[in-house]
């Protein structure tokens, strides 16, 4: 280790870093701009100035940027010198010239980068006379508000939306003082990672547009560690909550699970729990058909009379967390209860959870999936099924330009250099779909190929690894196979990725042959298998293989055996045909729907319980990286609204089930489910209980300068209400305690004394871009493996004339479903639609924005053509309105739809609710 | 004096005629051209013309002064890594006050491409630039001429005068605007990217152009190369009056009675040049004081006339020898706005990446306008004193474009200062308004 | 990017000839966004300007986002996204033309054309715009007329250049 000096100090620090990161690790106050822990030092903003001695004798020394300075044994430094001190006052006197100084009404005030290093480096007063710069702000879309006046010019933005996310629409305009951060027209942002723009941005040039016109201040928010819901990736959130609304989310940062980014899904797809169309008291359907408010009291007491001696059936919720999943499942037992996927999905994730379990690769986390060095994706478009990854497989081809860097020896961080250095020589990253996917920029090679047909690359590219002869009889790509196995096996550390997102259980089998392969060969490989939402894995570790399935279910109910039927968070009309579910509801006598939101399950129920989502309620869900991870309630739910659990345990009780006799809190419910199911016995781990408290005391939910507690409601009250009590987590809905080194899965928002940004996480971890002192967040629930079996050859595909084999398109707005019903999201959420190869389209006699009615009046959607489409395969908009009678990989006949409209905007699920309030 | 010892004292410019007419090949050729090049790639091996130039104590003619052999020698020979190297000419002259490059450029472009081929045999680029400034239509025009007149004769293409060296150069005309002259914001403007200095290390010796060795050359500079390589390291060094060695352009422009550029041994006294060759101040005129060399050096003053111009000599003196063309301060002129100019431009060409250049020089123009028109207060002087520290000093900014902006107002404020403060006091320009008299 | 819609707008194309001098220059490059100044100069000489339309022709030939091809236009002085007149005259504002009184001559011709630094004349002919030190300084002072360099400028030539001084430019 290095050991270097700091204003006579010595310190033996991690060879390899700069000095700014360096000197935060150590827990220094050093001012920056332009320097990121993801991205690294450009040396633009010249803010982190030290003063370098070349010896102890040299007094002068010279200034150099901390960010750009490695660390080398025996240096010498001065942060706190006056001429340094001197410099950096200056520096944000510079910035200043232009800023527009409107603190007061700036969405960033309070939690803005730029005020803090002002007053660090304080600079207080303005001698500059003259004319401010002034910017024309452009509309940026419903996510990301523009601000330009606000601009220091430090580029992160541009940094971190082209260099590291891979976005082409923005970018610096014009030069001297007049840089401009912006697109060449006015438009909505394309990258899935737009809203970072809000963080990385140090002051308010880029705001949370949703935030922008509700909005609250950083420190009057009350906050909570939580857990995106919106896919299986798991990334760690803090969401702030004032006055019962939802205002915001910003990363919560995991080593192991996000880092410091979020997608926009994840950023903006919550806003649905302030929707109007969420339920606040439980509805008893009268015999109008309407529905009767009732308290809860009223609706236990209904529960208990629709339960009791009654023949129960549960279908759970891919969505839900694990504790309301399994005590539904205990309420109505084990083998009555569907876990809530339609009967397809089920399969796939059954079989990903076997292939991942029993594979010996290595299950990476997302450091892992950066440091590959090279990658094979089969099948999945992980942009849109787990963005996350995406960007994190973005970084990894990157680790080619890394080692060309270490022969000069420049350090990653030096990211100008590096990026400079390499061009655009990259690691390989291969990319087998049935079309286009985001990825393809930064791909070595990428086909569109049916789902099949991945499968038989897969296997082929399996076989080369091991070194059989690649060419299997009608292959359609023996070289492609050949040539990807030599960039894996030529790999440190190869990675594939497949997914259910293909619709293909074969595609994810071919993936596990692969890494089989590679493991086999001697190869640190890893295999990550992208799931649908947020809870999938949970679902399938609860349910184990060979669950009741929704055919099961739907085919028991129509033989009259299922006198009630509940359903939690789930709707159900999103997992299979309409008539099948219309039949399903329609046989059982009583339909209990726990839900959040009034949607067309919500209307067939006869009882309505109102549901908190997981915003407002604690819960445990697992990611696709088998990780458990607790989120709790941000705030209180209003009125009736209770999360799953809570009702179901406290139906259970109504109904004197003896195994819940001993259950209180939410903590009993982890550790029953922990006991009673053993591959979920991990979960217990994921956080502490709610005894923990943090020397001696709980962690806040509200910063310290949380203002108004007691007024907040005087238009209503004028008596100071009592603050709620937390019985279920160390959490206070307060600002008393400690949010400090407490465990990482209790991270509520980020502050410390003069960081009041988010730049301030550094002194939440052990070191810049560490784990959390606490310890990273979740429990991962198992291991890889002793190995897959082999799989049999598939047949290619052929596409037959007059049909087409339907395979999934997924987009991050719109086939999700609660996020796409968020403010912002729901503006760019589109109809669904269909894609077609440009000669499959002419054989139809249609074109992009003609109509076509899929099978026996399955759907009729609008057509896309999207030439990089195999032929005979059509791509449909998974989870879009119109498309949930389609079944991947379904062969199916399309036929001109002569008399379809463009339909302007249409609701995606099942539009029309009932008659909730 | 014959022709013959004319240029042997005057390398550079002897073909440079009166009328200013450019050589052509047949000309160039029949004046001695291309044996330079003959000799390096017919005799010597790379490693020997690094040699001889290392030798020669030849140093970079962009204006900083460094060590050409030197530099050279920082790109790997070697390289396991597949890919070109190239060579680059910086021929982007904007620095205000400097027309020596255009010179050479329109009068004998033929002495570049010979100077360029060498060198580029010498560092074995496979593809050399030469990057000219947009406004110099004509120059960019001659030079693809010669470059194709060169292919013709075999001394650009493939397998040069059959030695199996190739070299192809191309003419690149930049878009206007001074930053591209920064090396590495040329090599990013060459990439067809906005023109922004990269951090160094690395240097473009090793990953320049494409993140492959390259090497950044002045017009001046390369128009030696091929000299020496056939004259020889001594010859050269035999040139300069000084410790410095060859000949350098000069020139002179402003208030003078023959502004012009003349080629003279390196190290010829500052009075020599104003006064023989520039003919001395205008009528009417006195000299209060000159930037050595181009926009961006410190001002001396009368009493360094007599001060050699080489590098270690002005250096010594508090300013830089820059390009070598001076630019006058006479008693007529108000050094505010002459100062305020100089910002104006540098504060308008910053390329806006780093906070001191461009917050700074915009900063420091303002003071400077308002001082000028009267609107000046006493806080100022000090503004301008921080600006200087906070901009000009090497290490606090990206590049060396803002620490050369403060180069005249540092020392303007050292030797003009009660100028300066007359204004703030008299609330007016004591010249008038314009600041020329 | 999410909204990879298949029904994009029209991109505007390019000539012939500008195409084929823009190939020329992307033949001796590596990469196709490499010959993006190339391209703007090209277009720009044939079509007096580089206008929104031509940007995003030429970012789509290049390959490459307007977003960014536009980061490079508007870096660069000489890249005009507004429309200049028939000819540019580029008035050198740098420090010994101002020593001899550019500042004096920019009076004149913007009087005698009724037009101030970056303004274009109302018959579209000329427009005025000030460039950095045009590297003649010893001939100060100098403005270049299209692609003509003007040395000594004086009255006479004003005259020649652009006829007679208006009248009440007296
Ligand atoms: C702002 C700035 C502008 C420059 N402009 C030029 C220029 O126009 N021509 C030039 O040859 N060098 C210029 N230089 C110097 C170059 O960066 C580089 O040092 C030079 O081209 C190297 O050539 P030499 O070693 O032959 O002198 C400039 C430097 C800076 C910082
Ligand atoms: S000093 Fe900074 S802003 Fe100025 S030109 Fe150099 S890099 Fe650009
Ligand atoms: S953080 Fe070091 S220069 Fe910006």
């Amino acid at each position: 280790m290095p050991v270097i000096h700091i204003d006579g100090r010595a310190f033996a620090v991690e060879a390899g870093g700069n000095l700014l990161e360096t000197c935060l690790s150590l827990g220094m106050d050093l001012p920056y701009f332009c320097w990121h822990p993801a991205m690294g030092s450009i040396g633009a903003c010249r803010q982190c100035a030290v003063v370098q001695f070349r010896d102890e004798n040299d007094e002068h020394g010279r200034m150099v940027m901390s960010c750009m300075t490695p660390v080398t044994d025996g240096a010498r430094f001065s942060l706190s010198g006056e001429r340094a001190a001197r410099f950096r006052k200056t520096v944000v006197e510079g910035l200043m010239l232009n800023h527009p100084h409107d603190c007061p009404v700036c969405a960033e005030g309070g939690e803005c980068h730029l005020q803090d290093m002002t007053v660090m480096t304080g600079h207080r007063d303005r001698v500059y006379r003259g004319l401010k710069n002034t910017h024309r702000n452009q509309y940026l879309g419903p996510l990301v508000h523009h601000e330009m006046n606000r601009c220091i010019t430090c580029y992160r933005c541009t940094r971190f939306y082209v260099d590291y996310a891979g976005g082409t629409d923005l970018a610096a305009q014009a030069s001297h003082d007049h840089v401009y951060f912006g697109r060449q027209t006015d438009g909505v942002l394309q990258s899935e990672f737009a809203g970072n723009l809000v963080e990385v941005c140090p002051t308010g040039v880029f705001t949370d547009r949703t935030l922008v016109y509700d909005y609250t201040r950083k420190w009057d928010l009350q906050s909570a560690p939580s857990v995106c819901a919106g896919c299986a990736v798991g990334c760690n959130t803090i969401p702030g909550e004032r006055y019962g609304r939802l205002k915001r989310v910003h990363n919560r940062f995991n080593a192991a699970v996000n880092g410091y980014f979020l997608c926009d899904r994840g950023r903006y797809g919550a806003g649905f729990v302030n929707s109007e169309r969420r339920l606040l008291y439980p509805g008893l359907r009268n015999a109008e058909g309407r529905y009767d408010a009732l308290d809860h009291r009223a609706a236990l007491q209904h529960l208990q009379r629709a339960c009791s001696g009654a023949r129960l059936a549960g279908i759970g919720s891919p969505r839900a967390s694990v504790e309301a999943n399994f005590l539904l499942r205990e309420l109505v037992g084990a083998d009555h209860f569907a876990p809530g996927f339609s009967t397809r999905q089920q399969a796939l994730v059954e079989l990903a959870l076997r292939l991942r379990r029993d594979s010996r690769a290595a299950l990476p986390d997302i450091r892992g999936i950066e440091s590959a060095d090279a990658v094979l994706v089969l099948g999945e478009d992980v942009t849109n099924t787990a963005p996350r990854i995406a960007l994190a497989l973005r970084q990894s081809v990157r680790n080619e330009a890394f080692a060309l860097a270490a022969e000069l020896q420049l350090q990653p961080w030096q990211d100008e250099a590096v990026r400079t250095l390499a061009q655009d020589r990259r690691s390989p990253l291969y990319i087998a779909a049935v079309g286009d996917t985001p990825l393809d920029d930064v791909a070595a090679a990428r086909v569109s190929l049916a789902p099949d047909d991945i499968a038989r690359l897969g296997l082929a590219v399996a076989a080369s690894v091991a070194g059989a002869p690649a060419a299997h009889e009608g292959e359609r790509t023996p070289a492609l196979a050949a040539q990807i196995a030599a960039a894996l096996t030529a790999a440190q550390r190869p990675l594939v990725v497949s997914g259910t997102g293909s619709g293909s259980g074969a595609v994810m089998e071919a993936a596990a042959q692969v890494s089989e392969a590679l493991c086999a060969a001697g190869k640190a490989a890893m295999l990550c298998l992208a799931l649908p939402e947020a809870n999938a894995m949970g679902q399938a570790l609860l349910c184990g293989p060979g669950a009741l399935d929704l055919a099961g279910l739907t085919a028991r109910a129509a033989s009259g055996d299922i006198d009630t039927l509940i359903v939690l968070e789930n709707d159900l009309y999103r997992r299979g045909p309409r008539a099948e579910i219309e039949g399903l509801l329609a046989a059982c006598r009583h339909v209990i729907v726990l839900d959040g939101m009034d949607n067309a399950t919500t209307s067939a129920a006869t009882l309505a319980l109102p549901a908190a989502s997981h915003i407002e309620s604690e819960g445990t869900l697992v990611s696709l990286e088998g990780r458990a991870q607790r989120h709790y309630p941000v705030f209180q739910p209003p009125a009736e609204r209770y999360p799953g659990w809570m009702w179901l345990l406290a139906c259970m009780k109504e109904l004197e089930r003896t195994e819940v006799r001993e259950l209180q809190h939410f903590d009993d419910i982890i550790r029953a489910c922990a006991a009673r199911i053993p591959a979920l016995a991990g979960i217990t781990a994921a956080a502490p209980d709610h005894h923990y408290r943090n020397a001696g005391v709980r962690v806040p939910r509200q910063p310290h300068r949380y203002s108004g507690r007691t007024a907040m409601h005087a238009d209503l009250s004028v008596h100071e209400p009592q603050q709620p009590v937390d019985e279920e987590s160390p959490l206070a809905f307060s600002m008393e305690g400690l949010n400090r080194d407490q465990p990482g899965a209790l991270l509520p928002f980020v502050w410390t004394p003069g960081w009041n940004s988010n730049q301030g996480v550094f002194k939440f971890e052990t070191a810049v871009g560490g784990p959390l002192r606490g310890g990273t967040a979740g429990a991962r629930l198992f291991e890889p493996g002793a190995g897959v079996t082999a799989t049999a050859a598939f047949a290619p595909f052929a596409a037959q004339p007059g049909t087409w084999q339907l395979v999934p398109r997924q987009r991050i707005f719109g086939s999700d479903e609660l996020s796409a019903l968020s403010p912002g999201i729901c503006e760019l959420v589109q109809p669904g639609y269909l894609e077609l190869c440009a000669a499959d389209a002419a054989s139809l006699g249609v074109g992009s924005g003609d109509g076509v009615t899929v099978g026996d009046d399955l759907a009729t959607l609008e057509v896309r053509v999207n030439d990089t489409l195999v032929p005979g395969c059509a791509g449909y908009a998974e989870g879009h309105a119109g498309t949930a009678n389609l079944a991947p990989l379904a062969r199916v006949s399309l036929r001109r739809a002569p008399q379809w409209q463009r339909h302007s905007a249409q609701l995606i699920g099942s539009d029309g609710g009932g008659g909730h309030v | 004096m014959n022709s013959a010892t004319a240029d042997l004292d005057r390398p550079l410019t002897r073909n440079v005629r009166p009328d200013r007419a450019p050589t052509d090949m047949a000309a160039y050729e029949a004046n001695g051209g291309y044996r330079g090049l003959r000799r390096a790639i017919g005799e010597l091996s790379p490693a020997d013309c690094l040699q001889i130039i290392e030798d020669s104590k030849l140093r970079g003619r962009g204006g900083a002064g460094f060590p050409t052999g030197m530099k050279w020698s920082f790109v790997p020979m070697q390289d396991v890594s597949p890919g070109p190297k190239y060579l680059i000419c910086n021929a982007d002259e904007m620095e205000p006050g400097t027309f020596k490059d255009r010179l050479l450029l329109e009068c004998d472009p033929h002495q570049l491409l010979e100077g360029m081929i060498c060198a580029a045999y010498t560092i074995q680029a496979d593809i050399a630039y030469i990057f000219i400034r947009a406004e110099y239509h004509r120059a960019a025009r001659l030079l693809r001429e010669a470059i194709a007149a060169c292919r013709d004769k075999g001394y650009l293409g493939n397998d040069i005068l059959g030695s199996g060296y190739s070299l192809s150069i191309h003419v690149h005309a930049s878009a206007g605007r001074y930053i591209c002259g920064e090396e590495t914001a040329l090599i990013n403007a060459l990439e067809g990217k906005r023109a922004i200095p990269r951090a160094k290390p690395p240097f473009p010796q090793v990953s320049g152009l494409w993140g492959r060795p390259t090497i950044v050359n002045n017009v001046e500079t390369l128009c030696n190369v091929h000299h020496i390589i056939e004259r020889g390291a001594d010859w050269f060094r035999s040139l300069g009056r000084t410790a410095d060695a060859g000949t350098k352009l000069y020139g002179v422009s402003g208030r003078v009675k023959n502004p012009g550029c003349w080629e003279l041994p390196i190290g010829t006294p500052v009075r020599e040049i104003i006064e023989d060759c520039a003919g001395g101040m205008e009528r009417g005129y006195r000299l209060r004081g000159f930037l050595p060399g181009g926009g961006s050096t410190d001002f001396l003053t009368p009493e360094h006339l007599d001060l050699a111009m080489d590098y270690d000599t002005i250096g010594k003196a508090g300013s830089r020898m820059g390009t070598g063309t001076m630019i006058i301060l006479d008693d007529k002129t108000c050094p505010v706005a002459f100062v305020g100019n100089l910002m104006a431009f540098f504060a308008q060409e910053s390329c806006g990446f780093c906070t001191p250049c461009r917050n700074g020089l915009p900063w420091s123009s303002q003071v400077l306008q308002d001082i000028e028109h009267g609107r000046g207060q006493p806080v100022d002087m000090d503004t301008l004193e921080r600006q200087v520290e906070f901009s000009g000093t090497i290490g606090n900014t990206h590049c060396a474009l803002a620490p050369g902006a403060m180069e005249p107002l540092a020392s303007a404020l050292k030797y003009f200062r009660e100028d300066f403060q007359r204004h703030i006091d008299e609330r007016r320009c004591p010249w008038c308004d314009g600041g020329r008299g | 990017m999410w909204t990879g819609d298949c029904v994009s707008d029209l991109i505007p194309t390019l000539s012939e000839q500008e195409l084929a001098a823009i190939d020329a220059e992307i033949a001796h490059l590596p990469y196709r966004a490499a010959a993006a100044i190339d391209a703007l100069k090209i277009v720009q000489a044939h079509r007096g300007w580089v206008s929104d339309d031509s940007l995003r022709a030429i970012a789509s030939h290049l390959r490459m986002s307007a977003d960014e091809l536009d980061g490079i236009a508007t870096f660069y002085n000489l890249v005009y996204r507004r429309p200049v007149g028939e000819q540019v005259i580029l008035l050198c504002n740098s420090i010994s033309c101002w020593i001899k009184g550019c500042d004096k001559l920019q009076q004149t011709i913007g009087e005698r054309l009724g037009v101030g630094f970056g303004e274009t004349t109302a018959d579209r002919r000329f427009t005025l715009l000030p460039v950095p030190c045009l590297g003649a300084c010893d001939k100060a002072p100098v403005m270049l007329v299209g692609e003509e360099l003007h040395e000594n400028v004086s009255g006479e030539l004003l005259q020649q250049l652009f006829g007679a001084p208006a009248q009440e430019g007296s």
